[in-house]
């Protein structure tokens, strides 16, 4: 069948087979492994992408079911070299260690502080509760996101480049 | 995990649904949410010819909540019920119980509807069309309207009072009256579905005297049913301490072979039912947790 969809701002089409995941159309027909596959059951969200602005698990949608949709992956975030202030917490508070779980991660958290700006601790770990992380112990995560809730609550401007931090570990646990 | 291969198809209308249902026959599956249906695809314990994807029939997923009944197209998702600011002023149950199904990736793909049918007995839905007393509405191939009593709807495990060729199109929800309501559940930690659940619709004025009790259960028996012994035990009755907590004994009441799996024993999950039945009855009476 033909699938028309926009990832991250960019129009693509492809002949798919229904059964096709939207999972595997993102990593092996676009080449954007930055989405997981972990659990594949729907449970772990390292899957998660943005469909049409909300987060979903991909490897539980079926990719024809994004026909038409606009989706956003952990690739489309960045915006000229500039970290999503999203990404500068988890940069900052050292909100990962593999990193498997961070994409989901990040993608799910940034949909909680659209709905819920300023988050207590609680909610933010009840929000993310369909992302598992097998490293961190969710401590860094959590403090990532409070951390991404402050800065955008400072200033609607964008967060400022990766560049001019240090390396991961650095800002409030260095 | 890929599933066998199956066609696809997006009606756009209702009446389009129904007429590829009835051409295609059994091995035609509606598509809702996906979020149990595409598991069963990929772990191939069903399978599809084809699947009529209802997510693209916007009459569908309409949700009405300011008039009486509220009415629920059947493909609304759980995060559109949880979000939705009239819902939770006229019917806050249904935003309560809505806000704790699976996590929020699952409720933004997930419907009302295609929880009703699959019918899984330990979803949450259930328990509350259940207390609510609830009227969905059914659909088949050149037949009107058929509305189904949510207490009629559960027929067994996994089983409900759809036909084949039918979609369930809508529910309707009562406005419930003065009073209070509540859902408790413990919820199996890795998926969130309920090991025991209780959702509680209480009617009462000021003097206290309990005009209306509805009490739904899930994840106790082989199907969500109404507690009828503990809404009998209310009604007509003032909610004090004691008679809550007389009526909260009944909620396993007539349960003979409990779910047994390895997240809970049988007897684990009627004390729950029990226990977190009791919490409900408590917040839905707007009494002080015991
Ligand atoms: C990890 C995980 C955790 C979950 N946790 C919970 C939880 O805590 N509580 C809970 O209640 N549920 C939970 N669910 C289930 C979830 O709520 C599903 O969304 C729901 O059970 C099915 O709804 P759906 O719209 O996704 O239906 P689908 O998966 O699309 O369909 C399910 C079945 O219903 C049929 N169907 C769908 N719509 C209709 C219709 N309108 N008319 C007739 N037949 C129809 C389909 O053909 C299919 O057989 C969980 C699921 C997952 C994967
Ligand atoms: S891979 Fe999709 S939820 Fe785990
Ligand atoms: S950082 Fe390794 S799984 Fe989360």
């Amino acid at each position: 069948m033909k699938l028309a969809v926009t990832v991250n701002e960019k129009a693509h089409e492809h002949e798919v087979e229904p059964r096709l995941l939207l999972v595997h159309y993102l990593r092996e027909v676009l080449g954007l492994t930055g989405t997981h596959v972990g659990c594949e059951t729907t449970l772990c969200g390292a899957c998660t992408v943005l469909l049409d602005g909300v987060p979903v698990k991909a490897c539980t949608v079926l990719a024809i079911q994004a026909d038409g949709a606009k989706v956003v992956t952990i690739e489309g975030l960045e915006k000229d070299g500039v970290l999503d202030a999203m990404q500068q917490g988890f940069w900052e508070c050292h909100g990962l260690q593999c990193g498997f779980c961070t994409p989901g991660m990040i993608l799910a958290a940034r949909d909680l502080l659209d709905r819920n700006p300023h988050p207590t601790e609680d909610q933010v770990r009840g929000g993310l509760d369909g992302n598992l992380c097998r490293c961190t112990g969710y401590q860094h995560i959590v403090d990532a996101v409070l951390h991404a809730a402050k800065k955008r609550g400072a200033s609607a401007a964008p967060a400022p480049s990766p560049a001019a931090t240090a390396a991961p570990g650095a800002g409030r646990h260095a | 995990m890929i599933p066998a291969p199956f066609d696809y198809a997006a009606p756009r209308t209702i009446d389009q649904a129904l007429a590829a249902l009835a051409e295609g026959g059994e091995g035609t599956k509606p598509l809702a949410g996906g979020q149990s249906l595409i598991p069963v695809l990929k772990l191939r314990l069903g399978s599809a010819e084809r699947l009529l994807d209802l997510g693209r029939i916007p009459e569908l997923r309409a949700i009405r909540a300011d008039g009486d009944p509220l009415v629920f197209g059947a493909a609304a998702t759980h995060a559109a019920i949880e979000d939705s600011a009239a819902v939770r002023a006229a019917c806050p149950l249904f935003s309560e119980v809505a806000g704790r199904i699976g996590d929020r990736q699952i409720r933004n793909r997930g419907t009302l509807g295609g929880s009703l049918a699959h019918a899984d007995p330990a979803a949450d839905w259930p328990a509350a069309v259940l207390a609510l007393e609830a009227v969905l509405v059914a659909r088949g191939p050149g037949k009107v309207a058929r509305s189904i009593a949510a207490r009629e709807f559960f027929r067994g495990l996994m089983s409900t009072a759809l036909a084949p060729g039918e979609l369930l199109v809508e529910v309707r929800v009562r406005r419930p009256g003065a009073g209070g309501t509540a859902y408790q559940k413990v919820r199996q930690s890795a998926s969130g579905f309920a090991i025991a659940g209780v959702a509680v619709v209480l009617e009462y004025g000021a003097d206290r005297v309990c005009k209306r009790a509805g009490v739904g259960v899930t994840g106790v028996a082989d199907r969500p049913y109404a507690a009828l012994a503990v809404e009998k035990a209310l009604t007509g009755r003032r909610l004090d301490e004691a008679t809550l907590a007389a009526a909260a004994a009944l909620v396993v009441e007539g349960v003979k072979d409990p779910l047994s799996d390895l997240h809970a024993s049988g007897e684990y999950r009627l004390h729950l039912a029990r226990v977190h039945g009791e919490r409900a009855l408590r917040r839905a009476a707007g009494l002080a947790p015991a």
